[in-house]
């Protein structure tokens, strides 16, 4: 069975494409037949990477935003690629409400809410060269259809 | 074509639709679009312009056009907070879907704001 696909998107740093990313993940990922919660959770995640790279990895300059998504059966698995500034301390940025753009009124919270409705966070980044956001989630239909087959196996037994 | 190479300070904002009343000294937000980092900088600046001409006390979101928000809302909510807390004024959230309820609790922020279902209910609690 063929249960897996895979896309690849290149774009610039401009802060409209943060809509632009968040939709074309969330319509990737329709194809797993997600609920709108799920929907929900990814599109916040990947608004909240894309940001960082616009805001953080290109401060004062347009650079280029690599994103790519896999489903691999029941997973989707996003990774947002920028080579801007990159991150010096990885710990610190990652503290909740740690931001080093006050004036833009960041609250601090991106990497909180990624790692909240995402399954799985990892940020690789040399400072410098740029920085790597790659998230999981299980997302859809097997997922739910496993709960309901044992959910009604368990009610047949007993 | 050549306005496409002027780049970032020729985007047109997206947030035109968020429409703005003002009722005795309480100002009404009504969010039309998606809550994120570039609309947010239109909203921030369009509200600030309001707060200070007309005396603003109170602020309340009315979220009923919105379906979407990120940590960018956050901000903009949490940066008008800073603003009215001085003079003893509140904010207010009203007509606030599942997601962006997720997105309130997860930040905390109920700590410090009051949500409502309706404007009505927001501004009868308000004044």
């Amino acid at each position: 069975m063929n249960d897996t696909n895979e896309m690849l998107l290149e774009f610039e740093s401009k802060s409209q494409n943060e809509s632009f990313a968040r939709t074309v993940v969330a319509a990737f990922a329709a194809q797993l037949d997600p609920t709108i919660e799920e929907l929900a959770d990814i599109k916040t995640a990947v608004s909240e990477a894309v940001t960082n790279s616009i805001i953080h990895g290109y401060t004062d300059y347009v650079g280029k935003i690599q994103m790519k998504c896999c489903i691999c059966k029941d997973e989707i698995r996003v990774e947002i690629r920028d080579f801007g500034v990159g991150i010096d301390n990885i710990e610190k940025a990652m503290e909740p409400l740690y931001t080093t753009r006050p004036e833009l009124e960041r609250s601090g919270m991106g990497f909180s809410f990624m790692e909240a409705f995402m399954d799985h966070l990892d940020v690789e980044s040399k400072v410098g060269e740029g920085t790597l956001v790659r998230m999981t989630k299980k997302v859809g239909k097997p997922n739910r259809l496993k709960e309901y087959t044992q959910e009604a196996s368990q009610q047949v037994s007993s | 074509m050549q306005d496409l190479k002027k780049g970032r300070n020729n985007e047109i904002p997206r947030e035109e639709e968020t429409r703005y009343e003002i009722f005795k000294r309480c100002l009404i937000i009504h969010l039309n679009g998606e809550l994120d980092h570039h609309n947010a900088i239109g909203i921030r600046e369009k509200a600030d312009k309001l707060i200070e001409r007309n005396h603003i006390k109170h602020i309340v979101f009315d979220f009923s056009g919105t379906n979407f928000m990120d940590s960018a809302g956050i901000g903009v909510i949490m940066g008008r907070y800073k603003k009215v807390i001085f003079i003893g004024g509140k904010i207010a959230v009203t007509n606030i879907n599942s997601t962006v309820d997720r997105i309130f609790r997860l930040s905390g922020l109920y700590k410090i704001i009051e949500k409502h279902d309706t404007v009505d209910a927001a501004m009868n609690s308000l004044l």
